[in-house]
């Protein structure tokens, strides 16, 4: 004990004399899994604020910033909360940047973060059961809540004259909590769900699927699922046997991906995705391309953002330690303050540095509300002529 | 008029996707039904077989396209199958010598040989992903549709659709044809009647002179091409994954069991059985009963499609509680 007291003493001294911190921030993505597509764009949107902070000098005088990966799975719960015991306890990361699928990320929160205090800021973690989560004020996340996916999914439907739908989901916590929530508030507009049917992700087959779904029947078919799994095979049944031609995509299905499957074939489809647009975005999306990937690939921005919010709450706290930065993260994410945009965090870190308040705008026009979580813009996207192209945001 | 459109509904919906599956599944437990029958093991290693095969016949069928053959309106993986079945099978052979042989000399309890083809699975399994990587893998090329929804609809003027696609009508065709060669093999040629012969008494067969070298070689070469058959039908039909193809061996081993270890017959039984079970026991039959004049409050759906894969193993364990051996009698070692 008296050794361990020492040791920690002198750990203290030289941590002391070195005014510099340096950052160790964990990255907890599904870089394998139902959604290991999107995780490389997600890394590099948290990677380009470290790096960002890093090279301005100005992180509590002059850290550096070092981005661990961890791979959650994305769909294996005990996977990823072995993966984030792993930054936590043996990295000792001192903030994390994640997790990427709401099951797993409702795990690692319970199971690791929360009991060893440690603060998570999930990019695209969506499931409305993350808004009651018992969280101790370490969680928080850019991503809406798919309560609100929902809403806006019933407005879009409705708008386009479409009155009874069916819905496939994909059976976990985020494909759940969407159809749920989307259920909820398409019948309150007037509208009706023929079937409101799960599916599981990897199986053999979906003819099975398909032919429920075709006999409930259905002006169009909401897919709640991913595109790299049972979602895509939903889809190609349905289309192929006739049973529906219009089809309405949630977050996990609207990618470049769905469109290189299926092309023009998606004529009469629509779909929404979380994404920002104005002054920040278009920001943003030439910084990833300077540095090399696309920025309007989802949940890339929110990555960037969920990374930029950690670094720039310690510089405001002066303090690595998440138990210490947690209650600055609302402080620098909302207004009042100067507006900060991406490409602006040198600037940002100095203006906090100096006592001043800032209001994070960042990449998807971050505004946290609630228990600390997005508000949530929405763009609404069509699939005319096989190319994904953005119609409006709301 | 309602009628029909009640009848090509169904057929749509359920007759021709469990048919297709329903072949697919009963290829790949023919191969899992011999190999226990004769060579007396459970082979677990089957799922990643057909998944290793299929990936050979993917990278022939690219370098066909990419030396610009093709076969007309058919699928161009079918011309890269006979080699795509003798490459695997050479694998399978040379498995054989490296791991099987070796329990078969010692005489080892069919568990231990069982454990051995779990291993083997897992060899195969990183070999697959080494070999073509664990993304989806669409091959299938030529014409789509044999008939399509659309072109159905102009024919005949019925509401409801009616689609074929050629992969499903190919799968069919080839499995029907392959069940029909193996049946001759087995029942007319020598070489086939001394397979069964090994498989009905072991020392009785080597008494008379049967060569059993010769009987397990034939076994491995016929199990894995029913493999690569079944596997490059299956990615034709839906697509490769090579994820997929180690789910796929829970229905496969579900048919192979109900239709009775070791009986050819009760392997494609057992395949439609599963096929058709998961299918019509989870369909609505809203649509049809409203052709039919009824007016149903509900979706007439007797379980959710969630169930599907219960479905499966319901049946298998009333299988096993009232006829163990299967419904066409097979063999318990």
């Amino acid at each position: 004990m008296n050794r361990f007291l020492i040791a920690t003493a002198v750990v203290a001294l030289t941590a002391g004399g070195a005014l510099a911190q340096d950052v160790k921030l964990g990255v907890s993505l599904g870089f394998t899994g139902p959604l290991e597509s999107m995780a490389p764009s997600m890394l590099k949107g948290a990677e380009l604020a470290a790096k960002e902070a890093s090279d301005s000098g100005k992180l509590l005088e002059g850290g550096t910033v070092t981005v661990v990966q961890a791979d959650n799975t994305c769909a294996d719960a005990a996977a990823s909360v072995t993966a984030v015991e792993r930054l936590v306890t043996s990295e000792k990361v001192n903030g994390i940047v994640g997790g990427m699928c709401s099951g797993e990320t409702i795990a690692s929160l319970e199971r690791v973060a929360v009991p060893n205090g440690m603060v998570m800021i999930a990019p695209s973690a969506t499931s409305p059961a993350l808004s009651t989560i018992d969280d101790k004020g370490f969680f928080f996340r850019t991503a809406p809540s798919d309560a609100r996916q929902g809403e806006v999914m019933a407005d879009i439907i409705t708008e386009r004259g479409i009155k009874n739908v069916a819905v496939t989901y994909t059976n976990n916590d985020y494909g759940k909590g969407l159809a749920d929530s989307f259920a909820e508030a398409f019948k309150a507009k007037g509208g009706s769900i023929t079937i409101n049917a799960p599916h599981d992700d990897g199986k053999a087959d979906y003819s099975a699927e398909v032919a429920a779904l075709a006999s409930a029947g259905g002006d169009a078919l909401v897919v709640a699922g991913y595109v790299d799994q049972g979602g895509s095979g939903i889809v190609r049944g349905s289309l192929d046997s006739g049973a529906f031609d219009t089809f309405v995509f949630t977050d996990g299905m609207v990618t470049q991906a769905l469109v290189d499957k299926f092309g023009t074939e998606l004529e009469h489809s629509f779909g929404q995705n979380p994404s920002a647009e104005g002054e920040g975005r278009d920001a943003f999306i030439a910084l990833a391309r300077d540095a090399g990937f696309e920025g309007s690939d989802a949940f890339a921005a929110e990555s960037y953002d969920a990374a930029a919010l950690i670094l720039l709450a310690m510089q405001a706290a002066k303090s690595t330690d998440p138990r210490v930065y947690k209650d600055k993260v609302m402080d620098v994410a909302n207004a009042p303050g100067e507006k900060i945009m991406p490409g602006q965090l040198a600037r940002a870190l100095e203006l906090v540095a100096a006592g001043t308040d800032i209001d994070y705008v960042g990449a998807s026009a971050v505004e946290l509300v609630g228990p600390g979580e997005s508000a949530g813009s929405y763009r609404e996207v069509e699939f005319k002529g096989g190319t994904l192209t953005p119609v409006r945001t709301r | 008029m309602d009628l029909l459109n009640a009848l090509v509904a169904i057929l749509n919906f359920v007759v021709i996707p469990a048919a297709a599956y329903g072949a697919q599944l009963a290829l790949g437990a023919l191969g899992v039904t011999l190999i226990y029958g004769i060579l007396r093991f459970s082979n677990f290693a089957h799922g990643d077989t057909m998944a290793f095969g299929t990936a050979i016949v993917i990278l022939l069928t690219w370098g066909l396209q990419a030396l610009g053959i093709g076969f007309g309106p058919l699928p161009t993986a079918l011309l890269a199958l006979p080699l795509g079945i003798a490459l695997t099978a050479a694998l399978a052979l040379l498995t054989d010598r490296w791991v099987y042989r070796h329990y078969r000399q010692v005489r080892a309890a069919p568990i231990v040989v069982v454990m051995a083809s779990v291993g083997v699975m897992f060899v195969m399994n990183g070999l697959t992903r080494l070999v073509i990587g664990v993304d989806e893998i669409q091959f299938a090329d030529g014409a789509r549709f044999v008939i399509s929804v659309p072109q159905f609809k102009a024919m005949t003027g019925l509401t409801e659709g009616l689609a074929l696609r050629t992969t499903q009508a190919i799968t069919l065709v080839i499995a029907a044809l392959s069940v029909w060669a193996l049946f001759a093999f087995l029942n007319r040629t020598r070489a086939g009647k001394a397979m069964r012969a090994y498989a009905d008494n072991e020392d009785l067969a080597l008494l008379s002179g049967i060569d059993p070298d010769r009987v397990v070689r034939l076994t491995w070469i016929i199990a894995t091409g029913l493999a690569v058959l079944a596997g490059t039908l299956y990615g034709l039909d839906k697509s490769f994954k090579a994820f997929n193809y180690f789910q796929i061996l829970l229905p496969v081993f579900a048919a192979a069991i109900v239709g009775g270890l070791g009986s050819p017959l009760g392997a494609i039984a057992g395949g439609f059985l599963i096929a058709f079970s998961e299918v019509a026991l989870t369909y609505p039959w809203k649509k049809i009963a409203e052709y039919l004049g009824f007016e149903p409050a509900g979706l007439m759906q007797m379980l959710g499609t969630e169930y599907k894969l219960a479905i499966s193993f319901v049946i298998l364990i009333v299988v096993l509680l009232v006829r163990p051996t299967g419904l066409f009698r097979g063999k318990a070692y």
